[in-house]
């Protein structure tokens, strides 16, 4: 970036449109198929290809006693199905397990790219990408509730809550409804969606200040510069710990789902 | 500031932040529906089979564990009974070793006071034997040496056989009488 910081300090401050990837292919420049490639859906592709190959090239051959790139598979796997799926879900929680390892390595790797260089953006801070994971864990909630309670017997089931005087329902009935079945994919996936955007957006302040700093001219201005670098890599830091919390409230909340979907008690 | 300025009119930069693309909508959809069935089908559970395995090897190892120390323990209380067994046995064969030898020592003992009393009375027969075979002859040689004897001083023949005969057997049976007395 110092080899060209005239060019990239012109875009401080950085607005929303440092999030408008063009599309990779010319051709489709304006057509509904542009955002299909970008450099974010590379992203999520790459994403998809790293996770399979990491997963069958370390499972290829499995033994009992595991080598230590099976062990890694086996824990990425084993944390989700034992301290999410299991704790939260209970002994049947096993059949999410594959689901919830896979939302939960799909969103890990996706997030990573936000902080690895050269792409350094995630494609969850794009809605879409959080939204078609939201939409199918509420779909997959809501199918399982409605399996369990049938359709009447899990709308009761979600929205009316035991033990509450009969006055209040009129109030609470609609209340439960919307949190419940309406904003619960909602959040889950703005959550997602605004955690990776604003990470991206704090990392593009303190890299791309650093450089307005640089380039201010008065000498007294570079080390403030250099602080400002510094300090843009500690937030890459953070952005680590933020992207691996992300993913794991993800999984996390939709273990919650579905166990609250089919739960007997309320 | 620029945020401030270009929240509310999105869309005259072309971009909206909120926006959902269906393209993207459908590479999301595409790229985690090939991520799920991948790992759902070729590798978790791939993945449970092997944790099972392994709770079964686990086990496994504890039961046979446990079989083994089974195992030696009954060789042990065998080896102990065994031992055991082998002990009474050499006390047994010791304590008959020292019956036998003291029925042997009473059985020699007893042949040979046995075969002395034998030899003794055998002793004794002969003797008492001979004794009466040296009484004999002594009586005869006796009664013709008296009768000799006495012919000689009486210088005449006592060959008259009733005489001689009634007279010797007079002597002798007072010399018998005698001798017992």
């Amino acid at each position: 970036m110092i080899t060209q910081p005239g060019f990239l300090a012109s875009e401080f401050p950085p607005g929303v449109d440092v999030f408008d990837y063009k599309t990779l292919i010319p051709s489709l420049e304006g057509s509904m198929w542009a955002g299909a490639f970008t450099k974010l859906s590379l992203l999520v592709w790459m994403a998809v290809a790293i996770i399979i190959v990491f997963f069958l090239v370390t499972y290829r051959n499995p033994t009992l006693v595991p080598s230590k790139k099976q062990w890694l598979a086996e824990s990425a796997y084993g944390v989700v199905r034992n301290n999410i799926a299991t704790d939260i879900i209970g002994p049947q929680g096993v059949r999410f397990a594959p689901y919830l390892a896979t939302v939960f390595c799909f969103v890990f790797v996706t997030n990573l790219w936000s902080i690895v260089p050269f792409a350094q953006i995630s494609p969850n801070s794009h809605l879409a990408f959080p939204v078609v994971l939201a939409v199918l864990t509420w779909v997959i909630y809501i199918g399982i509730g409605i399996k369990k309670h049938g359709l009447l017997g899990y709308l009761k089931h979600s929205t009316v809550q035991p033990g509450v005087p009969w006055w209040v329902h009129p109030i609470l009935i609609p209340i439960e409804f919307l949190s419940n079945l309406i904003l619960r994919p909602i959040t889950l996936a703005v959550r997602l969606f605004a955690n990776m955007f604003a990470g991206h957006m704090i990392l593009l302040v303190f890299t791309l200040g650093g450089v307005a700093l640089w380039n201010a001219g008065p000498l007294l201005l570079k080390p403030a510069a250099l602080g400002s670098w510094a300090f843009a890599i500690v937030m890459t830091l953070f952005e680590l710990f933020i992207l691996s919390l992300q993913a794991y409230v993800f999984t996390l909340l939709s273990a919650t789902y579905f166990q609250s979907s089919i739960s007997e008690e309320h | 500031m620029n945020i401030a300025q270009e929240a509310p009119a999105p869309a005259e930069h072309g971009y909206n932040v909120l926006g959902v693309p269906l393209a993207e909508v459908i590479v999301g959809l595409i790229a985690f529906g090939v991520l799920l069935f991948v790992l759902t089908k070729f590798v978790f559970p791939r993945m449970e089979s092997m944790f099972q395995q392994r709770v079964e090897a686990i086990e496994g190892g504890l039961v046979k564990a446990e079989k083994a120390q089974a195992e030696a323990a009954a060789l042990l209380s065998q080896y102990k009974a065994q031992l055991a067994e082998a002990r009474t046995e050499a006390a047994r064969i010791r304590d008959e070793a020292r019956a036998d030898a003291e029925g042997i020592r009473t059985d020699v003992l007893a042949k040979a006071r046995e075969e002395s009393d034998r030899i003794i009375a055998a002793g004794r027969e002969q003797l008492a034997g001979e004794r009466a075979s040296i009484v004999r002859e002594l009586r005869t040689e006796m009664g013709s040496l008296a009768v000799s004897l006495a012919g000689k001083i009486v210088g005449e023949s006592l060959e008259d056989e009733a005489r001689r005969r009634g007279t010797v057997e007079r002597a002798l049976a007072d010399l018998e009488t005698a001798g017992a007395r």
